[in-house]
């Protein structure tokens, strides 16, 4: 099974999940795709980036005089600090998270649920070096986790699931999900498509086995 | 209160075989390179290390690592595009690997060093990582038991030492190197400057001197560093 349609590419994804941050908001966005919405996050609106290694106000990747081998980012990238940034040690990082100072994570997945479990950190193949980083803790500690991904993997698999195969990161945190074909919102009533994008309600519920509510029309 | 050192190698002294070593820095961003290689230099082996990864290229703790000090590593994300020295040794089975979801190894170090017995945390409830750990719920929230990490040294790096060993960071240098310095039994530090006793703000004082005991001055070896601090 392949996807029938060609939705959002990578950056309009971005630029999506980028425009549903509100103003203010304390943001942590995850390794990979997720790093893409800060080049869509308007700085008018004051949203402030955390980065788990101890840092809050991150500005955008360094780069020529810029580079700063003390100043990186999560993914180990450097990065420039905009007015108002502050530091702090990986204790004190990790209790903002866990703590729940932070408005919204977003993260990559293997794979997410029907009722809000993520899969992110590990294949499980044995020949697969184990890593997990800060995902746990984020996926946990956010008052909202978004997941971006794209609705199938390679082989066809849908990526939302009835329940994950792939190791867990936490249980029930994820609450939406933005994926290339559309944007599912994950709460008590189950598991609602908010938007499609290039196929319809009808479509989306054969390739995907979770029971899906409609809500493209609100 | 710390003992200033002239270099590494003195700095770094009495490291026995079998000792459990925490190394500050993520990635190469507060990574204690020198010291490292002191200890390579010193020759401990049967090391227990833990390091927020498992080294980087081919220098400090992958070093280490390539060494075939390192017994067993406690570290929360050891797969990276520049980690060649831990995958080879683990592949081949000779290195141990604890791995700690990233908060949890910090709370655990910042744990010992408060003297805290130990801690329910949520992070890592329901998945692998606490496979065979106390759950409780408390409030309707599940929580799993997480144990303290101590060690008998740890080798940290900061940007300013005063005489004392009281220290500031820089930028996200900072990262393992306060909670590290509170958790170790002797705390070795390098820092890129060492000024007299009064020469630094009581105020912006990271880590008080009272959690280090030797400081050694290395000079910074990158240019853009070295230039930003003349």
């Amino acid at each position: 099974m392949t996807a029938i349609a060609t939705g959002l590419d990578r950056d309009a994804l971005a630029a999506l999940v980028a425009r549903d941050v509100p103003a203010g908001s304390v943001v942590n966005l995850g390794i990979g795709l997720p790093t893409k919405v800060s080049n869509h996050l308007d700085p008018a609106t004051g949203v402030m980036l955390h980065t788990e290694n101890g840092m809050l106000g991150m500005g955008p990747e360094a780069h020529g005089d810029e580079v700063d081998p003390d100043l990186i980012n999560a993914g180990k990238v450097p990065v420039t600090e905009l007015p108002g940034a502050s530091y702090f040690h990986h204790a004190d990082s990790f209790a903002m998270m866990r703590g729940g100072h932070l408005d919204i994570c977003v993260l990559g997945a293997y794979q997410v649920s029907a009722t809000g479990d993520l899969a992110n950190w590990h294949t499980g193949r044995p020949e697969d070096i184990p890593a997990v980083g800060g995902a746990m803790d984020l996926a946990l500690g956010a008052k909202q986790t978004f997941v971006m991904m794209s609705l199938f993997s390679r082989d066809g698999a849908a990526k939302i699931v009835p329940s994950c195969t792939y190791p867990l990161t936490g249980v029930a945190c994820v609450s939406r999900v933005y994926t290339d074909l559309g944007v599912f919102l994950i709460d008590e009533e189950g598991v609602v498509v908010r938007e499609l994008f290039g196929l319809d309600f009808a479509q989306v519920c054969d390739l995907v086995e979770v029971p899906l509510i409609d809500g493209t029309h609100h | 209160m710390a003992q200033v050192f002239q270099t590494p190698a003195e700095a770094v002294a009495g490291i026995a075989d079998g000792a459990t070593v925490m190394i500050g820095g993520f990635g190469s961003a507060g990574q204690p390179v020198e010291l490292i290689e002191a200890l390579i230099e010193g020759g401990a082996s049967e090391l227990t290390v833990v390091n927020n990864n498992a080294g980087n290229g081919d220098r400090g703790l992958a070093a280490l690592i390539r060494e075939g000090r390192v017994r067993r590593i406690v570290c929360s994300f050891p797969r990276q595009s520049d980690s060649w020295c831990f995958d080879e040794k683990y592949r081949a089975g000779e290195i141990e690997l604890e791995l700690v979801a990233q908060g949890n190894l910090a709370e655990r170090i910042r744990a010992a060093g408060a003297g805290i017995g130990a801690f329910f945390t949520p992070t890592g409830y329901g998945t692998p990582l606490a496979e065979g750990k106390e759950v409780r719920e408390i409030d309707g929230r599940h929580y799993v038991l997480e144990y303290p990490i101590r060690a008998d040294f740890a080798l940290v790096s900061a940007d300013v030492a005063d005489e004392l060993g009281n220290l500031v960071y820089r930028k996200t240098a900072r990262n393992f190197g306060p909670i590290m310095a509170a958790a170790a039994t002797t705390t070795v530090v390098q820092v890129r400057r060492i000024v007299a006793v009064g020469g630094l703000d009581p105020e912006h004082i990271v880590t008080p001197c009272l959690y280090v005991n030797r400081v050694v001055r290395v000079e910074a070896r990158t240019p853009a560093l070295a230039g930003e601090r003349q």
